[in-house]
């Protein structure tokens, strides 16, 4: 099952000039621009884990290509996001994030149900992907 | 959202269908670099060497332009270059006028300049240079990386310097991302010849060598006029006079750095230029007298005192 969240995500994957292209919009934007990774897909896991420091005063895409493109190696397994974050008063908080990078298998997600006291049921959706440890789940190193 | 098509200079329909005549006229109106060339002419006074030098690169540039759009070019060309020349002697300016027309050009996509030395790129211990410099690197992406008296980076006596570090990751990418970025390294003619005779790879990789020219006391006098307009200053006959023999006398002392030691003279005669207006209270105050900079402004210096004396430091 294919993740979606975040910007795009909902389209086909984005090519490194699409991508290139959205993360010179976020620098002419003036947003830091920050590459996050992780392969704990559930979508309440929302702090991913970052790839160096937030890039900030940067004036051409290329610099973050590059740290894209070694994440990549490093983590070609797992899902990448960037993130642009506006610090300017009045927002300063991440104003897009979309998915650059995603494991070639997505298992999904399972249901689970729990009966609770009464007829009270809660649910819990679990990540196929997530039963097995960290660096391990998408078939990694 | 904003998408930039001409990534890299090369037009989409350029590579698509190599053309087979342009026209020259259009093609160097169009990059617009006359104008940049004209700044440069009225900015810097004199540096004929350079200048042509960077003519010559600026048609170099549009010719491969052509070249590229007819399908012609093979290779993106190498950009890196060194400035070698005494302090004061305008590198830094040239950097960013070149800067200027690499940009207009297409050959660099953002056309800044980062100006680094040696602290920007080395760190303090273990494990912090690569990331600095990556750090500068980055934000260098696009446009210029001015690196000013690049030997720094390199200190044979100590073994254990991380300069070594800067220059490998440098070299790396002077290499590998040539059209992201194009490195400029500037400093002294003899220091400069011993770094690149130190690190081979930089030699190699640098396609333009520049040498800059100390100036003439005729073209410092001129430069000193252009900084005096810009401030809305003027010599008087006297002063004028004062001020040639002021260059004279300054040139013959030591830690003389051509240009920028005409704007410290400058700026301490405007020093007393002021003082003299003000210790004369009781008096109306017309502009001419405001914007007019006269010979005992100039000839308080203890330059002219240190010219009769021993050789000593300037004021």
């Amino acid at each position: 099952m294919r993740i979606t969240q975040g910007c795009f995500s909902f389209l086909p994957d984005l090519t490194d000039a699409q991508i290139s292209a959205q993360v010179q919009y976020c620098l002419e934007k003036g947003w830091a621009v920050n590459i996050e990774f992780t392969d704990d897909p559930h979508p309440r896991n929302t702090y991913w884990e970052m790839w160096g420091l937030p890039m900030f005063d940067l004036r051409d895409a290329a610099g973050i290509m590059k740290e894209l493109a070694d994440c990549r190696r490093v983590y070609g397994d797992r899902y990448i996001r960037i993130s642009g974050f506006d610090s300017s008063h009045g927002w300063e908080s991440v104003r897009i994030s979309f998915i650059v990078n995603r494991p070639k298998e997505e298992p999904g997600f399972r249901l689970d149900r729990q009966e609770a006291a009464g007829r009270n049921l809660r649910y819990a959706t679990h990540s196929y992907a997530a039963g097995r440890p960290e660096g391990e789940r998408y078939g990694g190193a | 959202m904003a998408v930039h098509e001409d990534i890299g200079g090369r037009s989409a329909e350029g590579e698509a269908v190599p053309v087979q005549a342009v026209d020259l006229r259009k093609e160097f109106e169009t990059a617009d670099i006359g104008s940049e060339l004209a700044q440069l002419d009225r900015e810097l006074v004199g540096l004929v060497p350079v200048k042509t030098r960077i003519r010559e690169i600026a048609s170099l540039l549009l010719v491969e332009r052509i070249r590229q759009k007819m399908a012609l070019a093979t290779a993106f060309p190498t950009l890196h270059m060194s400035f070698t020349g005494n302090p004061g002697t305008g590198k830094t300016t040239v950097a960013l006028r070149i800067a200027g027309i690499l940009h207009r050009l297409g050959f660099v996509r953002r056309g800044h300049v980062v100006s680094v030395t040696r602290d920007d790129l080395v760190g303090q211990y273990i494990g912090h240079t690569a990331p600095k410099t990556k750090e500068v690197l980055k934000k260098a992406m696009g446009g210029v990386l001015f690196i000013d008296e690049a030997y720094y980076l390199y200190r044979p006596e100590n073994e254990r310097d991380y300069g070594q570090e800067a220059i490998e990751i440098l070299l790396q990418i002077m290499e590998s991302q040539r059209e992201d970025l194009v490195v400029i390294l500037a400093g002294y003619a003899e220091r400069m010849e011993k770094f690149f005779q130190s690190n081979p790879g930089f030699r190699s990789r640098i396609a333009h060598h520049i040498d800059f020219p100390d100036y003439s006391e005729d073209e410092l006098l001129a430069i000193a006029e252009l900084m005096l307009e810009g401030q809305k200053y003027r010599f008087s006959p006297d002063a004028r006079d004062a001020f040639v023999r002021y260059i004279a006398a300054r040139k013959a002392q030591p830690l003389f750095s051509n240009a920028r030691s005409i704007r410290n003279a400058l700026d301490r005669i405007r020093l007393r230029q002021a003082n003299r207006l003000v210790s004369r209270l009781d008096r109306v105050l017309t502009s001419d007298e405001v914007m007019s900079i006269e010979a005992v402004d100039v000839l308080a210096s203890r330059v002219f005192a240190g010219a009769a004396a021993a050789p000593q430091t300037p004021r």
